[in-house]
């Protein structure tokens, strides 16, 4: 087996399952009912993931592969386990949410979205990085205009789209920028290259490209604007996709390009450099999602606002990681995703039972379905940061390691400081939601019972288990990562 | 000794059986809360019988627990901390008594109940500031539920009003505990390595670890004028949730005050001390004026804890070995009496006439109508006025002769307190209980009440049994609450010795 090969095992086999599942679909599956296809589509989706998922974790952390392409170090299989973890939640959740027609090619892009960020996970080098990025950008762009019963989802995709599209244009033209100023498409040539000659003008625009690239891509404030339309128009299972999986990938990949390929250009003595723009891009998703989320009535627009305000969060263990490492931040991303795709599994079996779409049509959900609403106090719970939940070690860990920056008095533990604080601002409208679902009565009218679907029934309660576990014993994770 | 953490675990898991027993029946349910409660309290009171006082905290668990941030999962007990476990077994137990005719999901009530009181046992037991604030968090979220769901007067504004104020003054801890986490090196959030560590800060540091720390615990104890969150929360909550939030939950604030802040930054508590006396005072008179001119029952009550529990955060202030052990005393019998008069006016009064309204009250004549009610009422109401007997004498008295110490103008401003303590205290007991004025004319004929319960007789009978016991025998406590003061790290903050 060369490096290759074996560095890309899952990857590979993720493409195979890509083609199993339509190939099936063409053939056998041809007549079969939706419902049938629908089923068919997500075990074969799954037996590629957890096929991948044994490959990715009997490769290890091997080292470079291909000529310094690839690093496989204990990060990059940390961090392309819980991609799988959470792509696999997904593909259980969309199982049991079958309204959506053409299963196969749902099944079949979702697992090439994966593809991408598993390679986003572990690559080292421009090219690739741009490569696997738009793989899976391109791939979430189909996956939020799938639903075409609902004019909402062909409008999120075009939104998502467009932005996107632009997004990697500035990131193409800050990459081609960092090569012409380094020479090199390898993250560690680039540290390199970046060592010499100090902060140039050239380099601020090339940084400023990146950056802002990356903010749309992870919906930081203020290049969030797609984000709610998107949260609210895809299918859920596409949403929680780009708030779990999605996420997770784009901060392993900003973290390895930004500490180990940047670092140099980070901050200097009296000459900024990216870490105060990272800052001050952090300062504002705090404030926009946090403030953002008190205002909506609508369930999926809230999980966007608080997904930017985690972001926030994020981008302020992007900035610790030169000091803390990278393993507060994966933590976090990781238990934060898991917590998404829990929420908007909810969403969607709501959905398909026709609850929604606002806030308020919760009511009575804790007798409607006892499960339903269990779940969701452990998810919302766990992304307002309550202990014993894993939502609460992330959100410490990532404060520890800013205020390690400096103090509480630098500009970082400012910031920490204010997101430590904004998180009192954010119990405020969880509980608004938990209320609706927990306390508040359902009207008269709506006191049937909500039907739970198999699959999305054990996706459910593996997040909410795995939520407390990690909560309750973090080294797990943080072992992991380090 | 080494039974008490399964406090902590026998009452999560009692949490979990009720929210599955309920959903079979009601009856269970209330049967494995107080099966769980009594067995937790049993647990602190065989734990009592086997302690040995001594300074400095027993360690009964340590071990490691988040590998990267140095934590460890260390549970430790000494007598300020026995007292409040012993404190948070009576109130559990009188809780599930005075709930008993919780009818509306029984089962969820008693789960989060037992969830709120399995964290305050956790965060009387730590030793690690990480596992104290887990515990503390875990506290906050069944109250919002509890009073949302189960409470009454504007209920759902109580309830975000009381979670937020407790959130915001945790996220205040939690930023004051981090900073001297990473100041001191980033290796172990054990109080005696954070408060070594402290040592070494600079001036301004400490000032400002002090001040997050302290006024994020102190919001939870009612420091005046951080204490608006608690009439109305008190007001709006179900019984036996404004027993706990009233018994013990502002009790964990002021433990924090006492375990965390003033041994961690004693340079930074000798700059705010003035601040905090003042506080104090201003609260203690302040709370007691507003609850001489209320016109809702509770609201009364709820003024009158805020009150009490200035002369808590007095003692602290005041920073002397007979002042401190006065206020943990304090904190013991005010969560006995407290828990007392929110159930007489919750469950005995409430529950039957449907009115707090002192107007409507008078009326009824209740000392006729409900002895048991009114002879509780009367010696909670004594007690709570501080008269010798009761428990509540022994404790303020010993917080005003240590304040004296400090400042003889607080402990003159204090005295007056009391004063007003009494009198509002009695002019409470006469109108709701011993009013004579005759019904409106034209309102209906005073229908039988339902008699008094068995479980609220037993729940009540507790109560007083331990503020009488307390106030006959305070040595009981004392002596484990003054040698714990004598550890190294209470006497970089405690002046005066012993007394």
């Amino acid at each position: 087996m060369t490096p290759l090969t074996h560095a890309l095992a899952g990857e590979a086999a993720l493409v195979a399952g890509v083609l199993a599942v339509l190939g099936f679909d063409l053939t056998r599956a041809r007549h079969w009912s939706n419902g049938a296809r629908w089923r068919a589509a997500t075990a074969l989706g799954l037996a590629a993931v957890l096929v991948a998922l044994t490959l990715v974790l009997s490769v290890g952390a091997a080292g470079p592969a291909a000529a310094g392409s690839f690093l496989l170090d204990g990060l990059g299989t940390a961090s392309r386990v819980g991609i799988l973890v959470l792509a696999g939640l997904a593909l259980l959740l969309a199982g049991g949410t079958a309204r959506l027609r053409h299963p196969a090619e749902f099944v079949a892009i979702l697992l090439l979205a994966t593809t991408g960020f598993l390679v986003m996970a572990v690559a080292q080098q421009l090219l690739l990085a741009f490569l696997a990025l738009e793989l899976a950008s391109l791939s979430l762009y189909v996956l939020a205009g799938f639903d075409r019963t609902r004019p909402e989802s062909a409008e999120a995709a075009l939104k998502y789209f467009l932005l996107g599209g632009l997004s990697a244009a500035f990131l193409l033209f800050g990459f081609s920028l960092l090569y012409g100023l380094t020479g090199a498409i390898g993250f560690a040539g680039i540290a390199e290259g970046l060592a010499r000659p100090g902060l140039t003008p050239l380099l601020a625009v090339a940084l400023v490209m990146v950056l802002v690239a990356f903010g749309f891509k992870v919906a930081a404030a203020p290049f969030h604007l797609w984000a709610p339309d998107v949260y609210q128009g895809a299918p859920p299972v596409a949403a929680a996709l780009v708030a779990s999986a999605s996420k997770l990938a784009g901060f392993t990949l900003l973290v390895r390009l930004l500490w180990p390929g940047l670092g140099a250009a980070a901050a200097g003595p009296g000459l900024p450099g990216w870490l105060p723009v990272v800052a001050l891009i952090s300062a504002a998703s705090l404030l926009l999602g946090n403030l953002g989320a008190l205002a909506q009535a609508n369930l999926r627009r809230l999980l966007a606002y608080s997904a930017i305000a985690h972001t926030g969060a994020l981008l302020l263990g992007v900035m610790a990681a030169g000091v803390a490492g990278p393993a507060p931040l994966l933590y976090y991303a990781a238990t934060y995703g898991l917590a998404t795709v829990g929420a908007f599994g909810v969403v969607a079996v709501l959905d398909g039972a026709g609850v929604g779409p606002r806030i308020e049509d919760l009511a009575g959900l804790h007798r409607r379905s006892p499960l339903l609403a269990g779940c969701l106090f452990v998810f919302v719970l766990s992304l307002a940061g309550i202990p014993p939940l894993a939502g609460f070690v992330g959100k410490f860990l990532v404060f520890a390691a800013a205020l390690r920056l400096g103090g509480l008095h630098s500009p970082a533990g400012i910031l920490a400081f204010a997101a430590i604080f904004l998180s009192a601002v954010a119990l405020y409208y969880y509980l608004g939601v938990l209320k609706a679902a927990l306390v508040s009565a359902a009207p008269s009218d709506r006191e049937t019972r909500i039907s739970v679907p198999g699959s999305s029934a054990v996706a459910l309660v593996m997040a909410a288990v795995l939520l407390v576990l990690l909560g309750l014993f973090p080294s797990v994770l943080l072992g992991l990562f380090s | 000794m080494n039974a008490l953490p399964c406090t902590i675990y026998v009452s999560f898991t009692g949490a979990l059986l009720a929210l599955v027993a309920g959903s079979r029946s009601a009856a269970l349910a209330r049967a494995v809360a107080l099966v769980t409660a009594v067995t937790a309290l049993a647990l602190t009171l065989v734990a009592a019988s086997h302690f040995v006082p001594a300074p400095g905290l027993q360690t009964l668990v340590d071990r490691p627990w988040v590998d990267s941030l140095g934590v460890h999962y260390h549970l430790a007990v000494d007598g300020i901390s026995l007292t409040l476990l012993v404190l948070t077994g009576i109130a559990a137990t009188a809780g599930v008594l005075f709930s008993w005719n919780v009818q509306e999901r029984t089962g969820e009530f008693f789960a989060l109940f037992l969830a709120l009181i399995g964290g305050v046992y956790g965060v009387f037991l730590s030793a690690d500031a990480f596992v104290f604030f887990v515990f503390y968090e875990i506290a906050i979220v069944p109250k919002y539920f509890l009073v949302a769901r189960w409470g009454s007067t504007n209920r759902e504004y109580g309830a975000m009003k009381l979670v937020l104020y407790s959130f915001a003054g945790s996220a205040l801890v939690l930023a004051g505990l981090l900073w001297a986490y990473v100041a001191g090196g980033g290796q172990s959030f054990a109080l005696g390595d954070l408060a070594a560590a402290a040592v070494h800060f600079p001036r301004i540091e400490q000032l400002g670890m002090f001040a997050l720390v302290f006024l994020g615990f102190a919001v939870l104890a009612g420091l005046f004028p951080f204490h608006t969150w608690a009439p109305t929360g008190h007001v709006a909550a179900p019984t036996a949730a404004s027993m706990l939030l009233a018994g013990v939950v502002m009790k964990l604030g002021a433990y924090g005050c006492l375990r965390i802040a003033l041994p961690l930054f004693p340079v930074g508590f000798a700059f705010w001390q003035p601040a905090i006396g003042w506080l104090a005072v201003a609260g203690i008179v302040y709370a007691g004026a507003i609850a001489l001119v209320q016109d809702d029952f509770k609201f009364v009550i709820g003024y009158s804890s805020v009150s009490h529990m200035g002369f808590v955060l007095l003692g602290l202030a005041a920073a002397n070995v007979r002042a401190v052990s006065g206020a943990v005393l304090q904190m013991f019998s005010h969560g006995i009496i407290a828990g007392l008069l929110f159930a007489v006016v919750g469950r005995m009064v409430y529950d039957r006439t449907h009115t707090r309204k002192l107007a409507d009250l008078r009326t009824m004549a209740l000392y006729r109508r409900l002895p048991f009610a009114a002879g509780s009422f009367v010696v909670a109401g004594l007690a709570s006025m501080g008269l010798p007997g009761f428990s509540g004498f022994p404790a303020e008295f010993a917080i005003l002769i240590g304040t004296w110490k400090t400042s003889p103008l607080w402990a003159a401003i204090a005295a007056l307190g009391v004063l007003v303590a009494a009198a509002f205290t009695l002019r409470v007991i006469q109108v709701s209980f011993f009013g004579t004025a005759p019904a409106k004319p034209g309102a209906p004929e005073l229908a039988p009440l339902p008699p008094i319960t068995r479980a609220e007789r037993a729940g009540a009978l507790l109560l007083i049994a331990t503020t009488v016991l307390i106030g006959l025998k305070p040595d009981l406590l004392l002596n484990w609450i003054i040698p714990s003061l004598q550890s190294p790290l209470f006497q970089t903050v405690l002046k005066g010795g012993t007394p």
